[in-house]
């Protein structure tokens, strides 16, 4: 780990001020439980962390006209005892128990959950996003069990998330802070699949703050499925994040997002208009299931995932629509 | 001489209670001290430069600029220009500085030159192994042509079991002091306090009286840590330059799971043959396995059911660029116990006969018919083997599948050598002393039972010292032999012991000396019990003398003295849930039945039972070390991508102890090793029952259990 300044302010002002141009500047540090050890492990080196946890602007779980606020550094322990989020928002409740370290989500915030970086094997050990050595693809042809199977481009990691999907699903937004105010984006677009090694996988500059999340409240049943080989903590292998708006028994309109499985979550939009007017049963749930894997490109080892995220989904939506299987 | 045997059964008062461990409390409220606990006054942190590639010549080394950072006390080059490099991780420089911070940063500064050469890092795949495979040769028993012609029945497979990592929880590594009077102390993490002085003796060049060598605890060995290692001479040599302070080095994770140890691979094709009625005739096998750069690893197969007529086995040892392999918890039984079980109960799906029938009805072809037919027949039972098992693939239509498997192992375990002193003071204080150590398995709470046993006293009266070499040699913690060694040498010292301070109170109580036994706190008068000296008044006659006496377990007299014995079968039934849409495979149950001899404390033989179900659950669903072609490094070596088990994916463990009049005659038996054996294949064989199909390489991930679903390679 490289030496770095430490700054704790108080005030989300002071806290943008301390930010530089540049990545390697200065780093905002919530629960540091992952950047941390992205640090020890010489992953990321920045000059100077800024502590956000201090922050009031960054804090609490609040009701609002535009729905459920979040602040960034809320932790998942915090999020999963919310009597806001467990009344509304089943899809991000089992997300944040998916989490299933107490230590985890004791320290682990909301914000450092979205703004986390990809697990990719080959990126934590320094071969970098799209990580290639001598010329070869590492990820192509290295072991890519745990890799992507959904989505264009170079970017083969998994996102991280389990929030991501879990809010794309529910329609949430994202505010972001700089020094020149603030600006709104839609969750689906705070995650980006980098075109080369030196963007990152969301839509944050590295002056901005994460400050808080809105979820808007609505009617839609939303439920997110979780496929991970152990109970202890262990990443997911697919998820699946659903919310359906009920029109009398069938559905009105969906949003399936499924995590785990591409370089930022999948929206799997086609799935979703596919099941716009269909009752939820198990055949309409697997068939949903394996329109939103449609498209997938497994790699070399993880064809077995495809099957997963269609499992996933199917589960999702009959978790959601409260069918059993 | 005193009679050394074992009080009978019955009469034992203290031996065969439910201790728990002595040293439990201190370690579980973190007051424990480990090794790598330690800190002294003016102490180095040291910090291994190890090689990033899998097979390589260093062309430069240059340690100028790490010499200069700012803390650093010495610097060492462990691999000088022109070392072949045989795998990643290999440690080329070492470096001790004031804090771990500033050796780390050191380290980075290092400038290594290397010329890459081609490496080879993954085995599984027979094709592409080529010629990094030296075969050993093939052996030939009874006529295994005609016999896979006259057999009705034949099943071939392909079946793998994959390179793990010890992955102890307290790192490799040691504190060590060198100091200028050619004095060394040292602390380490190991498995063996008595021998290790020797090592270093050997390799520092030390005399070995000028040698101390302390540990109170383990943290984990598993066959690992018998040696000083080269970070442990190394670090010696980094304190003896800096002028005697003492060095204080630990792998760090990844470091550990890449060079700490690997238990080797084993793969092979299988064939077997049955008559109708379920008869093996037939084993044909070609296996391969890799332990490293040497190749090694050759697991005895046919296991368990050594005596199949008809044979052909060739094996391979594959060289890979990737560490060594150590001793792994019975080195190589997993993986025979895996290649053999596995293939048999697929041999019994394809004769639609159930599995444990069929290791019953092939008893005769076992080393221990009697005691393997009864322990299938107890472990069945246990399981509710007739009434949860069904034939293979018959789990019902939903899409979590339950099934049931069946593993048998076997292994040693007879004691070590050791020796134990026994020290009586006069005001009744008891010290047992031994250069033993404790693994976490309970060796000190034993000890204290055996000794309390012995001189009729309370655990609580005894004060057991061990991991020091200041006390009597004993042996490595190494085969399951510790529990034979120092219970054997305890009872001996004891008696040896006792049977001098029957001199000092014979008078006292107007009988002869060999007339006087123990009991209940007392010495007294073996047919008068009313003549009796509290312990502590009968210490009191010593006046200023002090008692101390050794007595030694000596592994070619043991069996005859009956104090331990060697030599053990167990079974293992396991019952797991499989959703085959997901491929999670959920541990419902394990049984474990155990063949072991007299138990000193079943409460701690369990706990040892459990820790072995844990790591076979582990090495079954979890645990592999994954190699990457293309960098030659490992790829998980963090406790992220490096699986395993936590408290929630074990399910209920039901272990057996044999405790029998017949088997106590038998005397102590390790039991360290013998139940971490069938697991495995059993578990993997409940998997193949749950979804009709064999998964054929452990471990079964969801990803390897839906690529056999779906007919893909893994
Ligand atoms: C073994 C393991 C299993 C896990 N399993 C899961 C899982 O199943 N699902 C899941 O979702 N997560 C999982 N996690 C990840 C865990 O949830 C994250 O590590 C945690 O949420 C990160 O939060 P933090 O506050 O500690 O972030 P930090 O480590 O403090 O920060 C993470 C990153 O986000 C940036 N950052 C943090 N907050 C902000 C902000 N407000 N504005 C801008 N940038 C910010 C930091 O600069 C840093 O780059 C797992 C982690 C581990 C180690």
């Amino acid at each position: 780990m490289q030496p770095f300044e430490y700054a704790s302010p108080k005030t989300l002002k002071e806290a943008l001020a301390l930010l530089g141009a540049g990545w390697g500047d200065a780093a905002v540090l919530a629960g540091g439980t992952d950047l941390l050890s992205l640090m020890k492990d010489n992953v990321m080196a920045p000059k100077r962390l800024v502590n956000v946890k201090e922050i009031p602007e960054l804090k609490g779980i609040t009701k609002t006209g535009a729905g459920v606020r979040i602040g960034a550094a809320v932790t998942v322990d915090e999020l999963a005892s919310n009597a806001l989020i467990r009344a509304s928002f089943p899809a991000l409740l089992a997300a944040a128990q998916g989490i299933s370290s107490m230590q985890m989500r004791n320290m682990g915030t909301v914000g450092g959950d979205l703004c986390q970086r990809p697990r990719c094997w080959y990126f934590r050990a320094g071969f970098g996003l799209l990580p290639t050595h001598e010329g070869k693809n590492l990820v192509a042809e290295g072991d890519s069990r745990y890799h992507a199977i959904l989505g264009a481009g170079p970017a083969h990691f998994v996102s991280a998330s389990s929030f991501g999907p879990a809010l794309i699903a529910l329609g949430a937004k994202v505010k972001i802070a700089s020094a020149k105010g603030t600006r709104e984006v839609e969750a689906a677009k705070f995650f980006v699949a980098p075109q080369n090694s030196e963007t990152r996988e969301v839509a944050l500059q590295p002056n901005e703050i994460l400050t808080e999340i809105v979820v808007p409240v609505s009617a839609a049943k939303n439920a997110t499925y979780e496929i991970r080989q152990k109970d202890a903590l262990d990443w997911p292998l697919a998820t699946a994040s659903v919310s359906l708006t009920m029109k009398g028994t069938a559905v009105g309109s969906a949003r399936i997002v499924l995590g785990h499985v591409g370089p930022t979550p999948f929206d799997a939009d086609g799935a979703a208009k596919w099941l716009a007017g269909k009752t939820i049963t198990v055949e309409t749930a697997e068939a949903a299931g394996k329109a939103a894997v449609e498209s997938a490109k497994p790699l070399k080892d993880n064809a077995y995932k495809v099957q997963m995220a269609a499992v996933a989904v199917k589960r999702a939506l009959l978790a959601a629509a409260g069918v059993k299987a | 001489m005193p009679e050394y045997r074992w009080p009978d059964m019955s009469k034992r008062k203290v031996m065969g209670q439910r201790f728990s461990r002595l040293d439990g409390v201190e370690k579980s409220s973190g007051r424990a001290k480990y090794s790598s606990d330690l800190n002294k006054p003016g102490m180095l942190h040291a910090v291994l430069v190890t090689s990033p590639h899998a097979h390589a010549k260093v062309r430069s080394i240059d340690t100028s600029a790490a010499e200069k950072h700012p803390g650093v006390a010495a610097v060492r080059v462990i691999a000088p220009a022109g070392t072949e490099i045989q795998w990643a991780g290999w440690e080329v420089a070492i470096i001790a500085a004031n804090t771990e911070l500033a050796a780390r940063d050191a380290a980075a500064k290092v400038k290594v030159e290397y010329d890459v050469l081609e490496h080879f890092v993954r085995e599984a795949d027979l094709k592409k192994v080529k010629t990094r495979a030296k075969p050993a040769g093939e052996q030939v028993e009874g006529d295994p042509e005609m016999a896979a012609k006259q057999a009705d029945v034949v099943s071939e497979g392909y079946y793998g079991i994959p390179v793990l990592t010890h992955c102890c929880l307290e790192t490799h590594g040691n504190v060590v002091q060198w100091t200028p009077d050619n004095k060394v102390e040292f602390n380490p993490s190991t498995q063996s306090v008595t021998s290790i002085r020797g090592d270093l003796a050997r390799l520092l060049s030390v005399p070995a009286a000028n040698i101390h060598v302390h540990q109170d605890h383990v943290g984990g060995g598993f066959g690992s840590k018998f040696q000083p290692d080269r970070w442990g001479l190394e670090s010696s040599q980094l304190s003896k330059q800096a002028g005697g302070r003492p060095v204080k080095i630990f792998l760090d994770r990844a470091t550990e799971l890449v060079i700490g140890g690997i238990r080797p691979s084993g793969f092979a094709n299988i064939k077997v043959g049955a008559k109708k009625d379920g008869t093996i005739t037939l084993w044909e096998s070609e296996s391969w396995a890799t332990g490293g750069i040497g190749g090694g690893g050759s697991p005895p197969i046919p296991y368990v059911f050594t005596k199949i007529p008809n044979r052909r086995q060739s094996h391979s040892a594959v060289s890979t660029n990737t560490a060594p392999s150590r001793a792994w918890r019975a080195p190589n039984h997993q993986q025979a116990c895996y290649l053999t079980c596995a293939p048999l109960e697929d041999l019994a799906a394809k004769l639609k006969m159930d599995p444990v029938e069929l290791l019953i009805k092939n008893a005769g072809l076992t080393a221990r018919p009697d005691t393997y037919v009864r322990q299938l027949k107890k472990a069945a039972e246990l399981s509710e083997w007739s009434k949860l098992w069904h034939p293979r693939g018959d789990a019902g239509k939903g899409s979590i599948r339950r099934g049931l498997g069946v593993g048998a192992g076997t292994w040693g375990g007879a004691g070590h050598d050791s020796t134990a002193r026994v020290t009586i003071h006069p005001d009744g204080t008891v010290e047992v002393e031994l250069g033993s150590q404790d693994l976490g398995t309970g060796t000190r709470t034993i000890i204290a039972q055996v000794a309390a046993e012995s001189l009729g006293l309370r655990v609580q009266d005894v004060r057991v010292k061990i991991g020091d070499t200041n006390y009597p040699p004993s042996g490595t913690s190494g085969g399951s032999t510790t529990v034979g060694g120092v219970s054997s040498s305890t009872r001996k010292a004891s008696l040896n012991a006792l049977e001098k301070l029957y001199i000092e109170v014979a008078e006292a109580l107007g009988a002869p000396a060999d007339q006087l036994t123990v009991a209940e706190g007392k010495v007294l008068v073996k047919d008068n019990p009313a003549k009796s000296l509290p312990w502590k008044a009968a210490c009191q006659k010593l006046g200023v003398k002090t008692i101390s006496e050794t007595g030694s377990n000596v592994p070619a007299q043991a069996a005859r003295e009956g104090l331990n014995t060697g030599g053990v079968g167990g079974v293992q039934i396991a019952d797991v849930s499989v959703d085959i849409e997901t491929g999670v495979v959920k541990m419902n149950r394990l049984v474990a039945v155990q063949d072991m001899g007299l138990v000193i404390n079943p409460k701690t033989a369990e706990s040892q039972i459990f820790g072995a179900c844990i790591m076979s659950i582990c090495g079954a669903l979890m645990e592999e070390r994954i190699t990457d072609e293309i960098t030659g490094r490992v790829l998980n070596a963090d406790m992220e991508f490096y699986k395993l088990a936590g408290i929630k994916d074990i399910g209920e463990i039901v272990v057996h102890l044999d405790i029998t009049e017949e088997n106590d005659k038998r005397g102590v038996i390790g039991l360290g090793e013998p139940p971490a054996v069938p697991g495995i294949a059993a578990i993997s064989n409940a998997v193949a029952n749950a979804i009709g199909l064999r998964v054929p390489t452990v471990p079964m991930t969801p990803m390897h259990v839906l690529n056999a679903l779906a007919g893909r390679k893994s």
